[in-house]
């Protein structure tokens, strides 16, 4: 299907192109927005050329807690991305561990294990939020990051994904590791994890970026602002009530969020796309 | 170099019974090469031997020292897959140094051994690779390094050479000859394929639905096989069957009215009353004049092949299939009638209800 017409060709990059203009305009507008003052920001219609306040705007947002939210921008980003990265390597560790057990090794009851694993955590996290605020909160574990990172990490697409990966690796395979002397730890370490890397990286570029977004958890569990992510910071820099919303550093604040899911896809682009076209075997 | 024996080995998966009752002592630096179609089990013999299945009834010894219950890693073998299982992230070299590593060996010892190797096998330019970036041939040879550093005492292989086109499958199969002869590590060598069972056998295991069929010297097997599942398994193309009569007090029997052949010797007085099949490999049919014919055919479709022709055909007087194989190219036309002589020593007899060999 692959016709050679200039007009065909004009037309389809006129549709990509208007397609990402569509798409980038409103990030354009929140950056154009966290190099201005408040007032001008505000003046209508809103100017769509850079202002002069870029430096002073981040540097802002970043030290400073800002009026509404008592935190900064900087420690909100931090407490973000521990979320985030722990989300996404736990989430990669235990369905690892967790397919390597139910493709590797025989044990009762091993595929009613599976599926109810399958089924439980096909439900949503808002569905289970209730019981497990329940949970975290006995253990005590409200206002904490391990509090906002554990229940999030089991992951049954992971395990599945993963679980599917392992079945379509000879047994062959495993059974030259076992001549070779490699137990089930070795076999583990030195010959399946390398050889779902790429698995490994397209799921981490996922999960980090859904760890990042998460927002209704980490809402519910803190409440000292010292745990705040940046998507509850932003929001509460809405919540100002009677006073002037500092749209300067929430534009700012919203530039400073996407760099991280941005950064970690363009790293890792080439892992990503591999990992969801090919195997290797 | 090490012995091995297999001693009264049975196995079920299940309730399915697989192996039977295997008995085989194998020799120093012999090569055992076990043999048999599809399904009869030799897979799973062999991976008994290996430890990666656990055995049902029976001992396996290694050096007499009974390894049943050990890991495969435990037993000091080293076996080479059907597929290779190359550890494909790993370059030529670690895959080789790979079990050599875990076995905590210094990094000086593992070099030496995998470059010796890589010598042997000559893939010491491809060291550096990945498996994908070999060609069949090669990751075959990195299969079989693999194993070599590892100087084991009994080496193993799974039809290693199936996947591999036929021009290379006779040269690998020639390489394994050779590296046996340099190594003379004891090997098992399963394959159902009977070229590469002949050329390579010290000694030959037939297999039948998991049992032993017979165990012997391939030109044993092909000369005196013991039954007519080795007789009709061995040889290509296959041996000819006939029901037959014993007359003339055991001397000679009679495989039509007017048609009978004399045994050697004595023949078999004892087992005249039996019934029994003869049976006759194609190129042992020697074509003759039609007043000396001991058998005559029919012929219906001739192929020349170049170094022979085989005549297929059936016998004049009760119309049973024959293939006949005769030397260089012969013109023949169909329903042509050739006479035939068979020479006594050449004539296979077996009883009819059980298939032993009798003669
Ligand atoms: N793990 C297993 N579970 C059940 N049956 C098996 C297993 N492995 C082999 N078999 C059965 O054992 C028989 C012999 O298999 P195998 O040893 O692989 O044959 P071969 O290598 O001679 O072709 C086959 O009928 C096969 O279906
Ligand atoms: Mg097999």
């Amino acid at each position: 299907m692959i016709h050679n017409r200039p007009w065909l060709s004009f037309l389809t990059h006129s549709i990509l192109i208007l397609g990402i203009l569509i798409l980038v305009f409103p990030i354009y507008v929140t950056f154009v927005a966290s190099t201005r003052s408040v007032d001008s920001i505000l003046a209508s219609p809103m100017p769509l050329w850079p202002g002069m306040e870029l430096v002073k705007n981040y540097l802002a947002a970043l030290a400073g807690p800002s009026k509404s939210v008592g935190v900064s921008v900087g420690q909100m980003m931090l407490n973000s991305l521990i979320m985030a990265l722990g989300i996404a390597l736990g989430k990669i560790t235990i369905s690892l561990m967790a397919a390597y057990a139910f493709v590797y090794f025989n044990f009762r009851f091993r595929n009613l294990f599976f599926w109810m694993i399958f089924v439980t955590l096909m439900l949503p996290v808002e569905v289970r939020i209730l019981p497990t605020y329940e949970v975290v909160a006995k253990l005590g574990m409200l206002n904490t990051h391990v509090g906002l990172i554990l229940p999030l990490i089991a992951s049954a697409t992971a395990t599945f994904l993963f679980r599917q990966f392992f079945m379509t690796i000879p047994n062959e395979l495993c059974e030259a590791a076992r001549v070779d002397g490699a137990g089930p730890y070795r076999f583990f370490i030195d010959i399946l994890v390398p050889m779902s890397r790429t698995s490994i990286a397209a799921l981490f570029v996922i999960l980090f970026i859904y760890g990042w977004n998460q927002y209704l958890w980490p809402l519910l569990i803190t409440t000292d602002e010292g745990y705040y992510t940046m998507l509850i910071g932003i929001k509460r820099m809405l919540d100002v009530g009677e006073g002037q919303i500092e749209w300067n550093l929430v534009m700012a604040s919203t530039i400073l969020a996407i760099i991280p899911p941005v950064f970690v896809v363009v790293y890792m682009q080439n892992l990503f796309v591999k990992g969801l076209t090919e195997t290797e075997k | 170099m090490s012995t091995a024996s297999l001693e009264g080995i049975k196995k079920s998966f299940g309730d399915v019974q697989v192996l039977h009752g295997i008995d085989c002592k194998i020799q120093e630096g012999e090569f055992i090469v076990i043999l048999g179609p599809s399904g009869c089990g030799k897979s799973t013999l062999l991976r008994l031997i290996a430890g990666l299945e656990k055995i049902t009834v029976g001992t396996i010894k290694i050096d007499d020292r009974e390894v049943n219950n050990l890991e495969p890693a435990e037993r000091d073998i080293a076996m080479v897959f059907q597929t290779y299982a190359l550890y494909p992230h790993m370059s030529i070299f670690n895959n080789m140094a790979y079990g050599l590593k875990i076995r905590k060996m210094s990094k000086e010892e593992i070099k030496k051994r995998v470059y010796n190797a890589a010598e042997i096998l000559e893939l010491t330019p491809l060291l550096k690779r990945k498996p994908k970036e070999l060609s069949g041939g090669q990751r075959q040879r990195v299969a079989m390094g693999r194993c070599i550093v590892r100087e084991p005492k009994l080496f193993l292989f799974d039809e290693p050479l199936s996947n591999l086109d036929a021009k290379l499958r006779v040269q690998m199969r020639l390489e394994i000859r050779k590296l046996h002869q340099r190594l003379n590590i004891t090997s098992v060598y399963v394959t159902h394929d009977q070229v590469e069972a002949m050329t390579l056998a010290d000694r030959l295991i037939v297999m039948d639905k998991g049992f032993t069929a017979q165990i012997g010297s391939p030109l044993d097997v092909y000369e005196r096989p013991a039954n007519t599942f080795v007789a009709g398994f061995i040889g290509s193309p296959a041996m000819n069957f006939m029901d037959a009569k014993l007359e003339n007090n055991g001397r000679s029997i009679r495989i039509s009215e007017k048609e009978y052949l004399e045994l050697p010797g004595k023949g078999l007085p004892e087992h005249i009353d039996n019934k029994v099949r003869a049976g006759i490999r194609p190129e042992h049919f020697v074509i003759c004049d039609a007043k000396e014919a001991q058998i005559k055919l029919k012929t219906d479709v001739v192929e020349k092949l170049g170094a022979d022709t085989l005549v297929h055909g059936f016998t004049l007087e009760n119309n049973i299939a024959m293939t006949v194989s005769l030397d260089g190219i012969q013109h023949f036309d169909a329903d042509t009638i050739l006479s035939f002589r068979i020479q006594p020593d050449k004539i296979h007899i077996f009883e009819s209800e059980s298939g032993k060999r009798l003669n």
